[in-house]
């Protein structure tokens, strides 16, 4: 078993202190915007290639049929329609799509013989444009024996209720208890027990562009070629080409700008296999983007959709000592991921909290809607919720100020690196420095002042708390540790780049992530800047595709910029020192008395003898004579930067390793106002303290937490995936699935503490899902502080005006 | 398919004789045939913004529109604000100085509906971008610096305008 003594403790050995950093923790101007200002990025959907056609799916209008015939002969007859296949032809071009799961859940991009949710693709064609590819759709007939829609996660759970997979025995595709440290004992010791049964509704990603791909067959050397907008072309290629019947070294991914992912497109593995499936059947390149009713149908880009019962036990003196989670998960069809979002959560479900333990049943169960995947939070989003609910309820009912009840229970910085009942470690943290920093931030005094003013008016303010965690990088540990006997037990999730200087001493770096949104080209500038004392702008970023050999996990769980300043760091000072020993063998000098200082490698303290990165560069390319005979020509490194710090799960899984152990924290204080008439919740106003670490750059930063925190508006006030009773998807555009526009959203103040990690280079730590993180629960505090005098508790998100009605008629009715 | 309809109109200042097919959206016959892919598709039904474009200075969306029907139309597109050499229009310049835009596909729509905004009121409030940029949406930026950006834009081209004719 792993202890936190393991931990590397010597990973920012010879980083500049702080206040003799020249580059990293500046607002350096963002890299990536120009070409995405102009209209000049090329995203999935703007790539044409010569002969390109244009693909379209048919979705099924029903959420559980058998699919009884399907006539494709009127489609095919339409002049410009290149290919129609269903799902039986489309499986004999390409294999089902790979999955994380151990149960048997087999899936096709194209449903064979049944269909198991509203929108899953029936048939798909390719045509030389769109809008033919569309009228083709619509000519298809498919006749369907409609099927009893399993739409109630919990009925799902009977032995009785028709089954989604006759392959399983039961709805319940996964269910497991686990109990870490003395559970019943502090059950049985505690003073007082809060409960809750809190549902967390299904919402989806949406970023503004879909999924897509372009792929394109080769018949004659068997190779393809996929441009996409998927985040794994440098992390799990081989996966895609197992699933489309290429073998791994003729398949090339070539990644594209991103319009947006927020966890969704990882893996898109439905774009690939569909326009796989038609480049090999017509020969031709094929283009096949998910429009909008697509996305929201079929991408599997919904996040968690969980009923919990929930449980916190207390000491007199308010001392949180246990908590226990019961959770049923609607996972929707298919189980592609597993419960890899129970990993995820599992590592932070006891908060900023030294609760000692922990008990966590999950059942992860299957009904008739699109599978889930992963979206912002991925799993600890309504963890958050959750625990800060059970806190303030804790606060209410105990009468203990919900501040004080959280400085009463934070972990305290001296017992930093901490490990959490389940195992994953947190590095460090100064919690409740944020806390008061947040308060005093907000104006808390003030902000009573004005609800006081307006309760005598019969208005409702209201005032969120709440502190949370924000775990970032991942290792992939948390995929599969929830199982005994995991079917990929992988241990990796590396990233890297190549750099390289060439004979005119420019710096060319290119990464094996892709552009989904965020900063590579920024955050890769300021470590080199950083490390060779040039100016950033003076940088040049690009893009591998899958064919330079770069291993990325790429952006995910928050990760990217932890491991890409490693990742350049590394390759930084690996031709630094390299071109540190050319200097001295050419200044005559030991390379100890050589440094690197603005760019120009001089000797220590005599700056006179000195020799610019284009000295250098030129003598390592071209005269291999005057270099150190040991040396090879050139400066090119590729550094491969691995996970900093994790430990492998104990066999009993009484203790799940570090897996997520940079972990960031955060204060929200919204402030609200609830119109008890109409039900509509107003934000007023949003304050945020954050410490995520070392801030890599502030402005960058900032913007993330904003995003995350507008995303977490949709989250508490507006964003659902509503069924019918029939199975019927009621949301499936953006007329019907509502998220914030610039109208629902406050002035968001945000400030940042730093405790830098441990474990990381330049001691930062990811900031990329702490908005969204913490915003529904800090947003369900503030509605219940607003509605206090009506008796009310929020225990479901999100809160629409008509669930903050029958909230309110609710309260009225049980006074 | 019905028969193609003649259009002429002008795209960024150049003029196109066309045969489109009736159905054609605005939006495909600037991304396809015209190859003009800064214009982004999000939604295909207004919801989102990400397709506004100019038509005769009004911002449209573009996917809302048959090219049939834009016969004599001048549209403009998020093509025609930076300059050949590189040089960013002001409103794009100020997106880049006040972090309003992250993944940018719903930029190119961002930027036409302010272009709109700021040719009407030359230096707008806060309120007044959110009145007219309401109807864009946004998933990465939470909004504030898109606002914050087009209001700087404002200041900065009213300065340049008043500069160029002190």
């Amino acid at each position: 078993m792993s202890t936190v003594e393991d931990r590397p403790t010597t990973a920012t050995t010879g980083s500049p202190r702080e206040g003799e950093r020249r580059w990293i923790g500046r607002s350096v101007a963002r890299k990536e915007d120009p070409k995405l200002l102009a209209g000049r990025a090329t995203y999935v959907g703007d790539v044409t290639l010569p002969g390109m056609l244009h693909g379209a799916v048919l979705g099924s209008p029903h959420a559980h049929a058998r699919i009884v015939s399907v006539d494709t002969s009127a489609a095919e007859a339409i002049p410009g329609v290149k290919a129609v296949l269903t799902g039986a032809q489309a499986a004999e071009l390409v294999n089902p799509m790979p999955a994380f799961c151990a149960e048997p859940v087999p899936q096709t991009a194209v449903a064979i013989e049944r269909v198991r949710y509203p929108g899953e693709a029936v048939a798909i064609v390719a045509a030389t444009d769109r809008y033919i590819a569309e009228d083709a759709c619509a000519a298809i007939r498919v006749e369907y024996e409609v099927l009893p829609a399993v739409v109630d996660p919990e009925a799902a759970m009977a032995p009785d209720a028709a089954r989604i997979h006759e392959t399983l025995d039961s709805n319940v595709a996964f269910h497991r208890v686990l109990d870490f440290g003395d559970v019943e004992g502090d059950l049985a010791r505690a003073h007082t027990i809060v409960r809750t049964r809190a549902r967390w509704h299904r919402m989806c990603a949406s970023p503004m562009e879909t999924a897509g791909a372009v792929a394109s067959w080769n018949p004659f050397d068997k190779s393809m070629t996929v441009y996409s907008n998927s985040n794994f072309h440098n992390f799990l290629p081989w996966a895609f080409a197992g699933m489309l019947g290429v073998s791994t070294n003729r398949m090339r991914m070539i990644p594209c700008a991103v319009g947006g992912s927020f966890g969704s497109k990882h893996f898109i593995t439905k774009v690939l296999a569909i326009a796989g499936a038609l480049t090999k059947a017509t020969g031709k390149p094929v283009q096949y983007m998910e429009d909008r009713v697509d996305n929201i149908a079929a991408n599997d880009n919904v996040g968690c959709d969980r009923i919990y019962d929930a449980e916190l036990a207390l000491a007199e003196d308010g001392e949180m000592l246990g908590l226990t989670l019961k959770i049923v998960d609607d996972y929707g069809a298919y189980f592609q991921f597993a419960h890899g979002q129970h990993g995820n959560a599992m590592a932070q479900p006891t908060g900023p909290y030294r609760i000692g333990s922990l008990r966590y049943d999950v059942s992860c169960v299957l009904t008739n809607k699109v599978q889930q995947g992963f979206f912002r939070g991925a799993g600890a989003d309504p963890g958050n919720f959750v625990l800060e609910r059970l806190v303030d309820k804790a606060s209410e009912v105990m009468g203990i100020d919900r501040a004080e009840i959280r400085r009463r229970n934070f972990i305290p910085p001296e017992q930093f690196p901490f490990k959490t009942p389940p195992g994953n470690v947190y590095d460090s943290g100064n919690y409740a420095a944020v806390l008061d920093r947040a308060l005093e931030l907000a104006g808390i005094d003030d902000w009573r002042a004005e609800q006081e003013r307006l309760r005598a008016e019969g208005r409702y303010l209201g005032i969120g708390l709440a502190t949370c965690q924000e775990r970032t990088g991942y290792n992939a540990s948390e995929w599969w540790f929830l199982y005994d006997n995991p079917p990929l037990p992988a241990t990796s999730t590396p990233e890297s780049v190549k750099l390289d200087v060439d004979a005119m001493g420019g710096v060319r770096v290119e990464v094996g992530c892709p552009l989904w949104g965020n900063s590579p080209e920024t955050v890769v500038s300021q470590v080199v800047a950083e490390e060779f004392g040039i100016d950033p702008a003076d940088v040049s970023v690009t893009y591998a595709d899958s064919t330079t050999g770069a291993m990325s996990a790429g952006p995910g769980g928050s990760r990217l910029t932890i491991m890409l300043s490693g990742a350049t760091r590394g390759a930084a000072r690996t031709i630094r020192d390299k071109m540190i020993r050319i200097a001295a063998h050419a200044m005559e000098m030991d390379p100890a008395d050589v440094e690197c200082v603005d760019g120009t490698f001089r000797a220590k303290g005599a700056p006179g003898t000195s020799m610019s990165m284009a000295d250098i560069g030129m003598r390592a390319q071209l005269f291999f004579h005057s270099t150190p005979e040991d040396e090879s020509s050139g400066l090119v490194a590729v550094h491969t930067y691995d996970h900093p710090y994790s430990t492998p799960p104990s066999d009993d899984r009484k203790d799940m390793g570090a897996f997520y152990p940079m972990v960031s924290h955060a204060c929200h204080i919204p402030i609200v106002e609830v119109d008890v008439e109409t039900g509509v919740v107003t934000m007023r106003a949003y304050y945020a303290v954050n410490d995520c670490g070392t801030v890599m750059n502030p402005t960058l930063v900032e913007g993330q937490i904003v995003g995350g925190i507008v995303q977490g508006i949709g989250a508490a006030l507006m964003e659902e995936y509503r069924y019918g009773e029939d199975g019927a998807l009621d949301t499936p555009t953006f007329r019907e699935y509502l998220m914030p526009s610039m109208h629902e959203v406050p002035e968001i103040v945000v400030e940042h503490l730093e405790t830098p990690s441990p474990f990381t280079e330049y001691g930062v730590k990811g900031a990329g899902e702490g908005g969204r993180l913490v915003a529904p629960t800090a947003i369900a505090s503030a509605i219940d502080d607003a509605l206090k005098p009506l008796g009310t508790w929020v225990d479901e998100l999100p809160m629409t005006p008509e669930r903050i009605m029958n909230l309110i008629d609710g309260a009225g009715a049980g006074s | 398919m019905p028969d193609k309809v003649r259009v002429q109109l002008t795209v960024n200042d150049t003029p196109h004789d066309l045969l489109v097919e009736p159905r054609t959206l605005l939006a495909d016959l600037l991304r396809g045939e015209l190859e003009l892919t800064g214009t982004h598709v999000g939604c295909e039904q207004g919801v989102c913004g990400a397709c506004t474009v100019l038509v005769d200075g009004t911002a449209t969306r573009s996917c809302l529109v048959f090219a049939a029907q834009l016969d004599g139309a001048a549209v403009r597109t998020v093509e025609s604000l930076a300059g050949a050499d590189g040089t960013l229009h002001p409103l794009q310049q100020a997106f880049h100085e006040n972090h309003g835009l992250q993944c940018g596909f719903c930029t190119p729509g961002m930027l036409m509906g302010a272009c709109e905004l700021l040719e009407r009121t030359a230096a707008p409030e806060p309120d007044d971008v959110r009145e007219a940029l309401g109807g864009n949406l946004c998933r990465c930026t939470g909004y504030q610096n898109i606002v914050k950006s087009v209001c700087a834009a404002g200041v900065a081209m009213t300065a340049e305008k008043n500069g160029a004719q002190a």
